[in-house]
């Protein structure tokens, strides 16, 4: 007994002098700051039910990590991303980020692309005073972890504002009916602030159902949601589900267009859900369609790196890794503390996905837009057909927009003609 | 009341797929009475064997009933294989051990399969093709708003034709008296002459068979497969042979059925009660504690003398 008591004291002694250690190690400064690799940290879900999402952002971030590298790298730092997969799962997700600001004592880490996810590791980079920036975790309680978590998204008050309004406003909608994810904080949240904006134009809700991810059978919930006769159903679901909610709402003859956000956006959908998915909606960060040269550029080049087209994902992505090296160039190094400011302190960046400016909460203030789902039956392909931008309030449209989308503030596009920073002078 | 029959049918629309996965858990209980705790997860080998023959083989997703019936026989044919193979490799050479070794056994056979395949492809959902066109097709009427769509349709004649046909080979032919015979007592029938290695196995594969074409139809109505689809599905299966009582064909049958509904009248009707849609899972489970404190044996019983 004396024995076994003995071996427990050691091995917590261990433990605990071990932990104190790493603590020391990855707080304050790093050992290499000044000079040599800036090493980024990047985890998403590259196997899990999500893996689209996470795959998407990976090739966003490495693109933009290399088009740094051939420039000569930050301040002729070169940068190396150190690449981690979560698998989706929130416990996984918490300890490869304890494993990046920890081991591998990276500089700064991006990711997750679900909020719950980003949830459940955000406090191990804030413990560590490593800067996170999670490109597209858009509930708005991620940054609220601590004063070294960002993202370069808008939130979901704003996100489900948007669809509100465009049902409202566009569709004309009087009746809603929402379906969501019950374990996922982002669809959890994308419901709240639907029903509260909707209510608010003068909308009903008339059914409210929900499921849960890995879900095989959505006709109970859709029948249900199909007897209360919704104008539109608001499905703030991850395009697993969505293709199938979508393919078994055809089935039971249902007509109203369903209405989604970002979490649709994968390649993925249409495989699910193929011509069901004809004259659905999303809310979404960029357009591939949108003409400015920045943009197009952007898309011009992933598709020749990844033989794909980049979904918003993958731009965010990118536009996390170009604000991180933004900010590092004006930190002067990476020194944690002073990285962490320059972060906050970003100011219209020019990115794929709009003008970035980080507010006082740690969010990027930005407007978002509507994509028509369309599909084609000749070619068996369905693609996202750009329908309107919305500004978050205080954010005026640039003057002139070319398409309607959101042009890129300045500096960045060369021909910077179509793109006034008007709009994004305005932010909070 | 079109409400009511529109989740009449799509709880026994689920509740078939139970139903045929079912069978597969209280044929193998009624002839060695082990829980093959595996077998939800030879459905999502079948659901993925039918995915891969419709790759290889170059079926694109389209209405063709030739492409949904080469899969699913290819899928229920390599299902059945699979099945014998964890037969004999994983609880043959253990059967003459405790009941407890083979469950066990059963229990690690399941997490190896899975495992394999996430370490294999990965967790990432697949899209199984829609050979029946439902993507863009709308249900047929039938009254009011309720309508029942094709998949639901083929669903079911599938899953009636091949439980037919489980009680005929079962009933009327001379393998079905063998596994008749084994399943009374193993030892007698050896002794009768019968090879009960060989009707073994034939029971496997059957079972598998049985589930793969569940992994098949379902995957026609939500065409989202991936590696672990046939933890949940399987466990409810599970408890659907216990309802119906373990070892009775027609009550696997039953019980399959009366889970499907249960579950979908709770997505539907639970909100009335205050129950939400998300207390679906737990009614299955309530069900199993229900069954077992109140009626161990099940609905139909599982001594009756049809079982196998």
């Amino acid at each position: 007994m004396k024995r076994t008591l003995l071996a427990l004291l050691l091995i917590t002694t261990l433990f605990a002098s071990f932990a104190c250690e790493r603590r020391n190690g990855g707080s304050g400064t790093n050992a290499t700051d000044g000079s040599g690799e800036i090493i980024v940290g990047y985890y998403g879900d590259l196997t899990g039910r999500t893996a689209s999402f996470g795959t998407s952002t990976k090739n966003g971030v490495e693109m933009a990590a290399d088009e740094i590298n051939k420039a000569g790298g930050v301040m002729g730092r070169p940068v190396r991303v150190i690449v981690e997969d979560d698998q989706g799962e929130p416990n996984k997700a918490a300890t490869v980020v304890s494993k990046l600001v920890n081991q591998d004592k990276v500089h700064a880490v991006l990711g997750e692309v679900a909020s719950s996810n980003s949830l459940a590791a955000a406090p191990k980079a804030q413990e560590a005073r490593v800067p996170m920036i999670s490109p597209s975790s858009t509930n708005p309680n991620v940054t609220q972890v601590g004063d070294y978590i960002f993202r370069v998204c808008f939130i979901d008050p704003f996100q489900g504002d948007v669809m509100a309004k465009f049902a409202a406003k566009n569709l004309n909608a009087k009746r809603a009916a929402i379906l969501y994810d019950f374990n996922a904080d982002y669809s959890r949240g994308l419901r709240e602030f639907f029903t509260r904006s909707f209510k608010g134009l003068g909308g009903e809700i008339v059914a409210e159902q929900s499921y849960t991810q890995g879900d095989r059978d959505f006709s109970g919930q859709l029948t249900q949601i199909r007897a209360a006769n919704p104008d539109v159903i608001y499905v703030p679901g991850y395009y697993g589900e969505v293709g199938v909610i979508s393919n078994q709402s055809k089935q039971l003859g249902i007509k109203a267009p369903l209405l989604g956000g970002d979490g649709w956006d994968s390649p993925q959908l249409w495989e699910l859900g193929g011509a069901s998915l004809d004259g659905n909606y999303i809310s979404n960060h960029y357009s591939v369609d949108d003409p400015s040269p920045a943009i197009q550029k952007f898309v011009a080049d992933y598709k020749a790196r990844y033989n794909i087209l980049p979904d918003a994902l993958a731009a965010l992505g990118y536009d996390s890794m170009k604000v991180l090296a933004d900010a590092i160039t004006r930190a002067g190094g990476t020194d944690s503390v002073k990285l962490r400011e320059a972060i906050a302190q970003t100011k219209n960046y020019a990115g794929v996905t709009g003008s970035i400016s980080i507010d006082k909460d740690r969010n990027a203030v930005k407007p978002a837009v509507v994509l028509k789902l369309v599909w084609d039956a000749a070619a068996k392909a369905g693609k996202f057909n750009y329908d309107t931008t919305i500004y978050p309030e205080g954010m005026t449209p640039p003057a002139t927009t070319s398409a309607g989308s959101p042009a890129p503030a300045g500096a960045a596009s060369p021909a910077a003609a179509t793109s006034p920073a008007s709009g994004s002078g305005t932010n909070r | 009341m079109d409400t009511f029959v529109q989740q009449l049918i799509n709880g026994l629309n689920v509740g078939a797929i139970y139903a045929l996965i079912a069978l597969g858990y209280t044929m193998v209980y009624g002839i060695l009475r082990l829980i093959n705790f595996a077998h939800g997860d030879v459905y999502m080998v079948g659901a993925f064997a039918g995915f891969y023959i419709a790759l290889y083989v170059g079926f694109a997703a389209g209405p063709s009933w030739m492409a949904l019936a080469v899969v699913l026989v290819g899928a229920m044919i390599i299902a059945a294989l699979v099945g014998m193979v964890i037969e004999r490799f994983a609880y043959r050479p253990v059967r003459k051990y405790s009941r407890m070794t083979t469950l066990i056994m059963a229990i690690g056979v399941s997490l190896l399969i899975e495992n394999l395949f996430v370490a294999q492809i990965g967790a990432t959902p697949r899209a199984f093709p829609d050979f029946l066109g439902s993507q863009s097709q709308a249900p047929y009427r039938l009254f009011g708003n309720a309508a029942i769509s094709k998949a639901q349709i083929v669903i079911f004649l599938v899953s009636i034709a091949l439980m037919l046909l489980l009680q005929w080979v079962v009933f009327k032919t001379k393998v079905g008296t063998a596994m008749r015979a084994v399943s009374f007592n193993l030892n007698s029938a050896k002794l009768m002459g019968i090879n009960t290695d060989a009707i073994i196995s034939l029971t496997f594969a059957i079972g598998s068979a049985l589930a793969a074409a569940g992994g098949v139809l379902t995957a026609q109505y939500n065409p989202n497969i991936d590696p672990l689809m046939g933890i949940l599905t399987g466990l409810k299966a599970f408890v659907a042979a216990v309802l119906g009582g373990i070892g009775n064909i027609p009550g696997a049958v039953l019980g399959g059925l009366l889970i499907g509904a249960a579950e979908t009248f709770v997505v539907g009707y639970g909100q009335h009660i205050g129950i939400a849609s998300t207390y679906r899972d737990a009614v299955a489970f309530a069900i199993l504690i229900l069954v077992l404190l109140l009626r161990p044996s099940g609905l139909l019983g599982s001594t009756v003398q049809e079982k196998v």
